[in-house]
């Protein structure tokens, strides 16, 4: 390989790292919702739309950094998703009905209606925030003059893989230590027991769910200064959720981080070697490929292991 | 009454095109939407078949509905044969994808089972959109001489369609088959222990619900004269779309499809003429779908009973 084609390589790599991590924050909140309610949440992109929108509307009108609106996003979210939890997804659990995937295509329903709320509101034109580091970047030949090759690190971008991994440092922290967390864990592992210990598993089930709202709302504020952004931006960060969560492993928050690293190493790879357009394609590849070779995702593969030893 | 119901809405149906005779009417508009109409019961038919009598519940038939409608519109285009020969094509080529699908996506279950199948359509959009060589990519494909410039005879072909696919769903239904399937549905390993090969069973509901859907497809792209990726593979106008009408008619249930096609065709018309609301359509559709979730979950017609003794009061029954 000559020196040109290592340096393409490590900048893929890099930035898929990078995207990785944004990923693996929107994986996150699917899989934990996914291990408490044992649905999928189809609107959780849509969700992250909100956020993105929340995050833009401060920073058209009063100029707020999208970093920074991840204080407002993040708890705004939270209750968007208590709300939904409670007044639509749990009076259709006890709704007795054909098809128990009722919840699912409820999600679908609520998707609809944000992203179609969102276009009325906003029209569906495309738009950027403008911030004034969205084009900063480091270069290693700053730090290192005689190196042979060339990389870069876009300054946007790393920092907001920075507070991604920062948020899922809390949510690890707030999942192992706090009570709270820990009443959410026991309702992922057997709701039964966790009601027979004195959880109420009705409230861990709306925490949850605004807990992976917020998640995936601080995910939008994030996304905001490296995207474009338009109403129906979400439908495809649903997609990404969901293979994540089967790639990590159902319900499995080490896994949802992994699986996230994997698949945005992995797009960046595809639109590099074969083309832009392709990278959503390279996604459901890898995706079908799990499905078929790890059918347990990640979280399996580290099972084995541990038990093997 | 219920023997005697499919053929009495036949003829119904079958005079539909006499509007043209009634005077101030604009036919070819109405025509227009009694083809929409028929299409999507068709359609919603082949969900019904593969989601509701066996449970796994599909987000992705604009897959099997693009695929057919491509399977004819590439006829046309590369091989200059008549886009109506996609009818016939559609069965071998929306089979074979279905069988390729199915043992992907069947090793999955229930709403995992459901977002494989979004992913396939996603994909299958992609990949449309990117093999600019072969299926035109983002431009699409037209049908420069349309068939007839009247739609009676548009209709009428539809018309035999559903026709064809109400009497199949039903034969499978009454079937040994068709009782596998809601067996199927309703408890896997129970179906599994009682010797039902369920993944062999429900590649056959796979496939035979995506080569309906397929025939809706390859219809549409003569029709319609046009299609392209975003189009066809649509999620939420087709897939969505053909959950909605099902799940708002009735979840297994013969009318179901029918009844959820009148309403969400007429519906979505409507709400399209009426200006300012135009655009949130698919918000009062979003709002409807939760609504008749919550409330009727079994659909207009799975839950009639129910609706009968709410719209009389104090009448016990």
């Amino acid at each position: 390989m000559t020196a040109a084609k290592i340096e393409v390589l490590l900048q893929t790599l890099i930035s898929g790292l990078l995207l990785g991590g944004l990923y693996s924050l929107i994986g996150l909140g699917m899989t934990i919702i996914m291990g408490v309610m044992k649905i999928i949440n189809l609107a959780h992109g849509e969700l992250m739309m909100v956020g993105m929108y929340v995050a833009y509307v401060l920073f058209s009108w009063a100029h707020v950094d999208p970093y920074l609106s991840i204080l407002v996003a993040a708890p705004l979210l939270f209750v968007l998703g208590v709300a939904l939890q409670k007044y639509l997804i749990n009076p259709v659990l006890k709704v007795d009905a054909i098809l128990p995937e009722n919840q699912v295509i409820l999600t679908v329903g609520i998707g609809m209606v944000l992203a179609n709320l969102a276009t009325i509101v906003f029209k569906s034109d495309y738009r950027t925030t403008p911030v004034e580091y969205a084009t900063k970047a480091w270069y290693l030949s700053d730090y290192w003059r005689t190196s042979p090759i060339e990389l870069s690190l876009s300054f946007p971008w790393t920092v907001s893989f920075l507070f991604a991994v920062a948020i899922t440092a809390g949510l690890w922290f707030f999942l192992a230590r706090t009570d709270t967390g820990k009443s959410i864990r026991a309702t992922a592992q057997d709701k039964d027991a966790a009601l027979l210990m004195g959880v109420n598993v009705e409230r861990m089930r709306v925490v949850t769910f605004g807990l992976g709202s917020a998640l995936v709302g601080a995910a939008g504020c994030l996304f905001l200064p490296i995207y474009y952004l338009y109403p129906d931006v979400g439908g495809q960060f649903t997609l990404t959720g969901f293979v994540i969560t089967i790639l990590g492993g159902l319900g499995s928050t080490f896994g949802a981080i992994i699986g996230g690293l994997i698949l945005g190493v992995f797009e960046s790879l595809t639109a590099t070697y074969i083309g832009m357009g392709w990278a959503p394609v390279g996604r459901f590849v890898i995706f079908v490929a799990v499905l078929i070779f790890v059918p347990g995702g990640v979280a399996s593969l580290l099972r084995r292991r541990r038990l093997g030893k | 009454m219920t023997r005697r119901l499919p053929p009495l809405v036949l003829a119904l149906l079958a005079a539909v095109p006499a509007i043209s005779l009634v005077p101030g009417v604009n036919a070819n508009y109405w025509l227009h939407n009694f083809i929409l109409v028929v299409m999507w019961s068709v359609i919603g038919m082949s969900w019904n078949l593969l989601s509701g009598y066996c449970g796994q519940v599909s987000f992705g038939h604009a897959a099997f509905f693009g695929i057919g409608a491509y399977t004819a519109g590439l006829l046309y285009a590369k091989l200059g044969l008549s886009a109506w020969w996609g009818l016939a094509a559609a069965v071998p080529v929306v089979g074979l994808a279905a069988l390729v699908i199915g043992f992907v996506c069947l090793r999955l279950r229930g709403p995992f089972f459901a977002l494989a199948t979004i992913a396939v359509g996603v994909i299958l959009r992609v990949v449309a959109e990117n093999l600019t060589g072969f299926t035109g990519g983002d431009l699409g494909i037209m049908i420069r001489e349309r068939t007839w410039v009247e739609k009676t005879w548009y209709y009428y072909i539809i018309l035999a369609l559903a026709a064809g696919t109400f009497w199949f769903v039903e034969r499978v239904v009454a079937s040994r088959l068709g009782y596998y399937f809601v067996a199927i549905r309703e408890d896997q390993d129970a179906a599994e222990s009682l010797g039902i090969d369920t993944t062999r069973y429900k590649t056959i509901a796979l496939v035979l619900s995506a080569v309906l859907a397929g025939f809706a497809g390859a219809f549409y792209m003569n029709y319609m004269g046009y299609i392209d990726p975003k189009v066809v593979f649509a999620l939420h106008d087709i897939s969505v779309m053909a959950i909605m009408v099902v799940m708002v008619g009735g979840v297994a249930t013969r009318w179901g499809p029918v009844v959820g096609a009148v309403i969400m065709i007429l519906l979505a018309e409507l709400i399209r003429t009426i200006p300012k609301i135009g655009v949130a359509h698919h918000t009062l559709f979003g709002v409807l779908l939760i609504v008749v979730i919550i409330f009727l979950p079994n659909g207009i017609v799975g839950d009639a009973p129910k609706l009968r003794r709410l719209l009389r009061p104090g009448r016990p029954s």
